[in-house]
């Protein structure tokens, strides 16, 4: 007998507890429900987070994620306005947006993974396709820096104009694939351009324009560090010869100055008795080039023989040299 | 476990116990004992939780966000009721992105693979490739938006951040990239990726953006390094040519000086000579002035007296005697006084 109640008690605690379970369900922060009555959706989406309640069994609660979702895009490889095969990868984050069109559409996020794969794929390429590499490369027209004074070694490519650049070409393709997502309960919320590079074969030819631009730019510092020390040498040929030259204009100067003042001095004192400087002068000549190598021819007729043959023989002085 | 103070052995213990469980086994008290210590240990278990202090903690009460809490002990409703994810605010966190850090230690290792390396190569505004590496230091400003905003928040981050490194990268050359952009890059960079956090509301903060190794590809590194080799060189000519100047220019300085003063010297010694030379003169002249004749047959004769000896041969003729003369040796022997 009480094996029995205690029978029947279970199978009620557990009857209960399936309808309570059925009954009653959580939404958490990152989640939205969207109730099905036999697959029929009923009312708006739950969005707000808490306990809620349905009617048990005949009712199901599907779950739809309410944060930002992912969509990481493959690299596509894609040609671009001037003819530049890149490898572009694109990502967006997007949210179901109306959980309800979603569910009708897509059913569940694979179905939307897939679906976005085909739309921001498809306007990837066409905007791609409609600009030059540059566009999507650069952002604005600023001038670079320059470092090294490499500025005309440039590609002409890179120099040219950017019309709209990487953020509006992003902005670009964000747009278009945004157009047709709200069809599917969908709203792209953001898109960038994550990845761009050339593909294998533009890239070993990017590499030798690199070396060969890296090439010019050693060959001229090489010729400017020739062109700059020559410079340097000539302005030390130069100063070196004003110098020199100002020196010997100094110097002559200088000896100039002091043989005329000399020239002057001797002229004003020799002035006074010119016949007795021209005397004392030629008395000093004798005493300094006869020496024992000079021959002496000498007549008895010079005054120093006077004496020789007469001692009366009238001189000049009137008197014997002798002292 | 000691009971009384008195102390057991671990046999005693066990026995002890033992024998007090085969006195409730079988009774109903027991089951309801044991089913009561569980409900309450679970109970327990699941009412408490700890918040480190680097983390705060969220609760969510049937999936509803209700409360933060901060490092410490706290309660909340058992069983699943609340729930609790912890975030941890104040830890700095790091993305590296080019590469990845094995072990951080004092000499740490790095590793690069295929995939780091397609993290680091990019165009640059010149349509150049380089390879960037960089690392962002974040924190988490707000959990609740960490949590919630975004399903996979950290992959999210780190495509952002390649985004926002690509597109300065994609505005600055080369050169720029490898020397005077560094910093103007890595802050630009930082800028577009906070803007990017601000758009996403995913709650992080970046603090820091910096720049790691930044280099040419590997295959036209050489020429990279030929370029600054060839600036050495040219600094080197220049060098050169500036140590040249330097060693000549002062040495032609002095020599010319030396020869300003030895010319100097010249101009003195010439008008010290001429001044000497003429006092002499002025002196012997005002004496000569007094008795010329004899002063000069005086100088005349001494003179001669001088000369005559000093010279070798001597010739004297006599014009009146015709032909060659007797000659008089006048040798140095025979003096002829004065």
């Amino acid at each position: 007998m009480s094996g029995r109640v205690l029978l029947v008690g279970g199978g009620l605690l557990v009857v209960v507890a399936l309808t309570l379970g059925s009954t009653f369900f959580t939404v958490s922060e990152t989640e939205q429900v969207v109730i099905t009555q036999f697959g029929e959706p009923i009312g708006q989406a739950i969005t707000r987070p808490g306990l809620h309640v349905k009617l048990p069994f005949a009712q199901e609660a599907n779950v739809f994620d309410k944060r930002w979702l992912e969509w990481n895009g493959n690299a596509n490889q894609l040609p671009t306005r001037d003819k530049k095969y890149i490898w572009v990868e694109t990502y967006a984050r997007w949210r179901i947006a109306d959980p309800l069109l979603f569910f009708q559409r897509l059913r569940d996020e694979r179905g939307a993974q897939s679906r976005l794969d085909d739309i921001i794929d498809g306007d990837t390429r066409n905007v791609i396709a409609n600009h030059n590499l540059i566009e999507v490369v650069r952002t604005s027209n600023r001038s670079f820096e320059r470092a090294e004074e490499v500025e005309d070694v440039m590609e002409a490519e890179a120099m040219r104009q950017v019309e709209l650049g990487r953020d509006k070409i992003t902005r670009l393709i964000l747009e278009r694939a945004s157009r047709v997502v709200p069809d599917y309960g969908i709203e792209l919320v953001d898109l960038q351009i994550q990845r761009v590079n050339y593909i294998e074969s533009v890239q070993a030819k990017v590499f030798d324009r690199m070396i060969s631009e890296r090439k010019r730019i050693a060959d001229r510092h090489r010729s400017e560090g020739q062109g700059k020390s020559a410079e340097i040498r000539g302005k030390k040929e130069r100063e070196l010869k004003v110098i020199e030259s100002e020196a010997y204009r100094k110097t002559q100067e200088i000896m100039g100055r002091g043989d005329a003042e000399a020239t002057g001095i001797y002229a004003s004192a020799y002035n006074r008795d010119r016949e007795l400087y021209r005397f004392l002068r030629t008395m000093e000549t004798y005493r300094a080039t006869i020496d024992k190598d000079s021959w002496l021819v000498l007549s008895t007729d010079a005054d120093l023989f006077r004496y020789l043959q007469s001692p009366g023989a009238a001189g000049p002085s009137g008197r014997s040299p002798k002292r | 476990m000691t009971n009384g103070g008195g102390s057991f052995e671990p046999e005693e213990f066990v026995r002890i116990a033992r024998e007090a469980l085969a006195r409730l086994r079988g009774s109903r008290r027991f089951l309801l004992l044991i089913g009561a210590a569980v409900i309450f240990i679970a109970t327990l278990g699941s009412s408490y939780y700890q918040v480190e202090p680097d983390e705060v903690a969220l609760v969510t009460r049937f999936g509803r966000f209700v409360r933060t809490s901060n490092p410490g002990p706290h309660g909340k409703f058992p069983f699943g009721v609340e729930q609790v994810q912890k975030v941890p605010v104040q830890r700095q966190l790091k993305q590296e992105f080019g590469f990845r850090t094995v072990r951080a230690d004092i000499q740490s290792s790095f590793r690069k693979d295929e995939k780091t390396a397609a993290e680091s190569l990019m165009l640059t505004g010149d349509l150049n490739v380089a390879t960037v590496e960089w690392i962002v230091q974040y924190k988490i400003a707000d959990p609740y938006k960490y949590l919630f905003k975004l399903r996979d928040v950290e992959e999210t981050f780190r495509l952002m951040a390649e985004a926002s490194m690509r597109t300065v990268v994609g505005d600055h050359s080369v050169t720029e990239l490898l020397t005077v952009g560094r910093e103007a890059i890595a802050a630009k960079a930082k800028e577009l990726l906070s803007n990017l956090c601000k758009l996403y509301d995913n709650g992080i903060a970046v603090q820091q953006l910096v720049l790691q190794d930044v280099d040419p590809p590997e295959l036209v590194k050489p020429s990279f390094n030929a370029v600054n080799q060839a600036i050495q060189e040219r600094e080197r000519a220049i060098n050169e040519a500036w140590a040249e100047y330097n060693q000549e220019i002062p040495r032609a300085r002095g020599l010319a000086e030396q020869k300003v003063e030895a010319a100097e010297g010249y101009a003195v010694d010439r008008v010290n000579r001429a001044k000497g030379d003429a006092q002499r003169f002025v002196a012997l002249e005002e004496q000569y002035r007094k008795a010329p004749e004899v002063t000069r047959t005086r100088l005349y004769l001494e003179t001669l007296s001088a000369v005559l000896p000093a010279a070798g041969k001597k010739l004297i003729f006599d014009e009146k005697a015709k032909g060659i003369l007797p000659m008089f040796p006048l040798g140095p022997q025979a003096e002829v006084k004065p």
